[in-house]
């Protein structure tokens, strides 16, 4: 039986839903080609959804729908998080698509969709509910990247994104059918549960594997990222900026609740593997960074390198470790949101300022977002005292402190490989002389989004207790 | 009457926020700028004299304490507080700050309110490093003072001024992570990140050897020692005249103060037990280096390798302690070589300022910083050639000069030590006198070299002011350096008596 309570657990979602499939409806009887409407129902969803998760969090873990749908702390933070970020990716994308002239309604519907993939993902509680939000989810991404017809480079990495999407989706469920076929369940917490008195069955191992690699891939984790790069650099920016913030979240809820509230007694199995995956991403990512020269696809590689940071904290395996991912993917999404809003902003009609010269000398053309820009380099190189740098002290402390002193030695080496990639855009913007000493064009609304995320970044990076507070006090009471 | 101002968080804060104010203020109205950017250095630089005149000389206590909490959830505070060994250096930076600000004046061309914002945030940073009591304070000071500094270089450098910043950038960074981890690692055994509890903290000699490694990678990276030093030369050459001074007056006493305040006091076992290859690092910092600054062609680099051997004074004379302690049985002879080390370090910001200053003073007239460009300097300004003097007698340690005292006194004591360590070090008498005597011989000295030479114009009042402050500062400390050391007393005898406690199994 349905009760109301259950259905309450999710009226986010149905709402969403309901929303999304409006929108859609509206679009297509909408003339108006800059899609004003469409647009602003499309954040105007966002902003009640944001409040509906908000009003309804409840103050203790509620389970719905026979213990397949849970309703958290942890979920309510990074759902808030995912509207943010969307509110924001659709600020910046409606100016970029309107300026090259690829605005279509399915944009915003598709985004929709996504996110709401995002929300069931995040909320998520069996292997069934995992599996759905997470290819409503990719669906709707890999819809997105190929959205512009015309551009081969779109098309190719949309090709990409989904025959590698499918394959790691592929690897997912037969990791799931595995741990189902041990377990008899498809509920994280009776696996949990039944896991414990079978520990020792080989076949569990083998479905963690699996399970292991559909989340490498979706969070982009060497050496399952080879779709990164050309998916980042072949996407129109907008869609880049989309599948490189807010999905990161989702796909670290996804990881939560597949290895720790599922598969947590296996813990000393999938503690090494992620050992080994984040040593190579934080190693490969930081490494090959360095020789690109256009800026989405050293983004993409810089991408990499902090999900291999992302995932120390996972593998210190105490729920402050975990806590530390979450503060720290939270910073990543806003910083990488901020930075390929710098890329749509220093294109033109027709033109995508894709490569690292196109930065030239920017700090005369536009001193105040060279300034941004400055901010979230640093920031993302983990220089105090910007945000950047909390998220990164935060997971190396917990590193430290469930024993892995010489991981972390690791991690601040590679760190500092990174810098100098992240340092050379200064050097670009500042140092160098400008081509054209043309100001950037930017819009009331793109100056205004653009400043709020750089300056967030200076003032929670000055003021870090309250966001560190939130992540930590979710993640201990929830696990 | 002023002793309830907050006045550390008044030194950290307003330089920073003045500094954004004249960024704000920008380079429309030039002259505006430059007033209220040297005002705003001027009221910091009094406010600091409260310091030294609400001072209490008698102990070795954190003073003017102000503490909030700041993330209270780990345990991190906004916890401010100064001793013996930080209160000269505080000075040393705002006094530094006002005459670097005056140097910029006429000199810098391009985007002047932003070189003016950024030594100011720095000069605030760097009241923040040394006045932090909090370790992730600190940091988050020690860090954020490489991003005004690779601005600097930057933008306003010379011509490889890329290559130089970013290398300065890489390897203080490089440094500076692994104390982070040290941290991290320090509070995982102890529950705090509050630096007087550290000090109190057990550990045993393994752990307190990888700690000290760690610490020894940023603060020998920073002051700079052998071998880790190369970055030094490169970013004297390419920063511009007031980058120069603030590095070399400032930002290398920044590893010195991370010796004393880190160092030696969490790892003393590990000091005690790495002594040894701390003298002979030291040794041949003042012994190697002074060999290669023989040999420079460039002035500023010349300084530069002069400031790596001058250095060398000051970490031999924090770690030859253990061995004085060794030989003799008292603390005494200890910490006076503690003492020696840290007037070094004041004792070298004003003279390397100066020196750079003076390398400014030609540079901007000839733009030249190759020694054999010039000649005869002395024929056209003979008031410049009288300080330079003055200047170059301090650096190669003429008594009556504030080089003389720290260099003497780290001599002295190391010879309780051993015979040998003293008698490397004073080598550095016959060495520093021959590079910056050789030097200012071939620059000031002689005919007139060329034309340029000859159309020299003598040093403005502007100019003056700013050399005869360092000279006045550079002879009272000569003569009378006795203040100085009653302020570092308290302290740093505590800080001996501690350290000779070992931390193992406490």
């Amino acid at each position: 039986m349905l009760t109301i309570t259950e259905t309450m657990t999710c009226a986010p979602e149905i709402f969403m839903l309901t929303m999304a499939s409006l929108i859609l409806v509206v679009d297509t009887f909408s003339n108006d080609p800059s899609r004003k409407l469409t647009y602003t129902l499309s954040q105007l969803t966002l902003i009640l959804t944001a409040v509906l998760v908000i009003q309804l969090s409840p103050e203790q873990t509620v389970y719905a729908f026979g213990n397949s749908y849970i309703n958290d702390g942890m979920a309510t933070v990074l759902k808030t998080g995912v509207f943010t970020i969307g509110f924001f990716a659709f600020l910046y994308s409606h100016e970029h698509l309107k300026e090259h002239g690829w605005l279509k309604g399915e944009y915003f519907v598709l985004g929709l969709f996504a996110i709401l993939g995002e929300m069931i993902l995040i909320s998520a509680y069996s292997l069934l509910t995992v599996y759905l939000g997470l290819e409503l989810l990719s669906l709707s991404l890999y819809a997105m990247v190929a959205m512009h017809k015309k551009s081969t480079a779109a098309s190719e990495a949309a090709m990409k994104y989904f025959v590698l999407g499918a394959m790691a989706s592929g690897m997912l469920l037969y990791g799931m059918s595995m741990i189902y076929g041990v377990t008899g369940s498809l509920e994280l917490a009776t696996i949990a549960t039944n896991i414990e008195s079978d520990a020792s069955n080989i076949l569990l191992v083998f479905g963690l594997v699996f399970i292991l690699v559909g989340i490498a891939f979706k969070l982009g984790a060497v050496p399952f990222h080879m779709w990164v790069p050309d998916v980042y650099q072949g996407s129109p920016t907008c869609v880049t900026l989309f599948i490189a913030s807010a999905p990161k979240l989702a796909a670290f809820a996804m990881a939560i609740r597949l290895l720790v509230d599922g598969l947590h007694p296996l813990v000393s199995d999938w503690q090494g593997m992620l050992v080994i995956l984040s040593l190579l991403s934080m190693a490969l990512g930081n490494i090959v960074a360095i020789s690109q020269t256009n800026i989405k696809r050293m983004l993409a590689y810089s991408a990499i390198a902090h999900i291999g940071f992302l995932l120390l904290g996972l593998l210190s395996g105490t729920p402050s470790g975990y806590a530390g991912s979450m503060f720290y993917v939270i910073t990543y999404a806003l910083m990488s949101m901020g930075a390929f809003a710098m890329v749509i902003l220093l294109g033109r009609k027709d033109f995508e300022a894709d490569k690292l010269e196109h930065f030239k000398g920017l700090a005369e053309r536009s001193p105040w977002f060279a300034f941004i820009m400055l901010i979230l380099m640093f920031s993302m190189a983990g220089v105090p005292p910007f945000l950047g740098f909390w998220a990164k002290w935060f997971v190396l402390k917990e590193l430290v402190d469930a024993g892995f002193v010489w991981l972390a030695a690791a991690a601040v080496f590679f760190s500092i490989i990174g810098a100098y990639y992240y340092i050379r855009v200064i050097k670009l913007m500042y140092f160098d002389k400008a081509d054209s000493m043309t100001a950037l064009k930017a819009s009331k609304q793109m100056r205004f989004a653009l400043s709020i995320n750089g300056l967030a970044l200076l003032i929670l990076g000055l003021m870090p207790g309250a966001l560190l507070a939130i992540c930590i006090s979710v993640m201990t009471t929830a696990t | 009457m002023f002793t309830e101002l907050p006045i550390l968080s008044l030194l950290i804060w307003g330089p920073i926020l003045g500094g954004i104010w004249v960024l704000y203020a920008g380079d429309r109205q030039e002259e505006t700028v430059k007033t209220l950017a040297l005002m705003i250095s001027v009221v910091t630089f009094l406010l600091s004299i409260l310091l030294y005149k609400n001072f209490d000389i008698t102990t070795h206590e954190m003073q003017f304490v102000e503490f909030s909490y700041w993330i209270e959830t780990f345990n991190i505070n906004y916890y401010l507080g100064i001793d013996g060994i930080a209160m000269p250096l505080i000075i040393l930076t705002t006094f530094m700050t006002v005459l670097v600000i005056l140097a910029a004046w006429e000199v810098i061309e391009k985007r002047i309110s932003q070189y003016l914002a950024a030594f100011l945030i720095m000069e605030g940073l760097m009241n923040g490093v040394f006045s932090s009591v909090d370790a992730i304070l600190f940091y988050v000071f020690w860090e954020a003072m490489l991003i005004p500094m690779f601005l600097i270089i930057g933008i306003w450098g010379g011509p490889k001024r890329v290559y130089a910043t970013i290398k300065f950038f890489l390897y203080t960074f490089l440094g500076s992570v692994f104390m982070l981890v040290a941290f991290l690692y320090l509070y995982s055994q102890s529950g705090t990140f509050n630096i007087l509890e550290l000090h109190n903290l057990s550990l045993d000699l393994g752990a307190q050897k990888l700690i000290f490694i760690a610490f020894f990678l940023a603060f020998a990276v920073k002051i700079p020692m052998w071998p880790v030093h190369t970055w030094l030369p490169d970013a004297h050459v390419e920063a511009p005249t007031g980058g120069s001074v603030i590095l070399a007056a400032i930002m290398l006493k920044l590893g010195g103060y991370g010796f004393l305040r880190f160092s030696l006091p969490i790892t003393p076992d590990a000091s005690m037990y790495f002594d040894s290859a701390m003298i002979v690092l030291s040794l041949i910092a003042i012994v190697y280096i002074g060999f290669v600054a023989l040999v420079q062609q460039d002035m500023k680099k010349l300084i530069a390798y002069s400031s790596i051997s001058h250095m060398g004074f000051a970490t031999l004379g924090f770690f030859v302690g253990f061995s004085i302690y060794a030989a003799t049985g008292s603390t005494e002879g200890a910490v006076f070589a503690l003492e020696g080390g840290m007037i070094q370090m004041v004792s070298h910001g004003f003279i390397s300022g100066a020196l750079f200053l003076c390398v400014g003073v030609m540079y901007e007239r000839v733009h030249s910083r190759e020694i054999k460009d010039y000649g005869g300097v002395v024929n056209t300004m003979p008031h410049f050639a009288a300080f330079m003097m003055l200047f170059a007698m301090a650096n190669s340690g003429l008594p009556g000069t504030s080089g003389f005292v720290g260099e003497f006194v780290v001599i002295l004591s190391s010879y309780q030590a051993n015979f040998w360590i003293a008698f490397l070090a004073a080598l550095t008498l016959i060495l520093g006198a021959a590079y910056t005597l050789w030097m200012y011989k071939r620059v000031i000295f002689g005919d007139v070299a060329n034309d340029n030479i000859a159309e020299l114009k003598d040093i403005n009042s502007r100019e003056a002011f700013i050399l005869s402050m360092l000279a006045i500062a550079v002879l009272i400390f000569g003569v009378y350096p006795g203040p100085l050391f009653d302020a570092m007393h308290p302290t740093l005898e505590h800080l001996f008596e501690h350290i000779m406690q070992s931390k193992v199994g406490l």
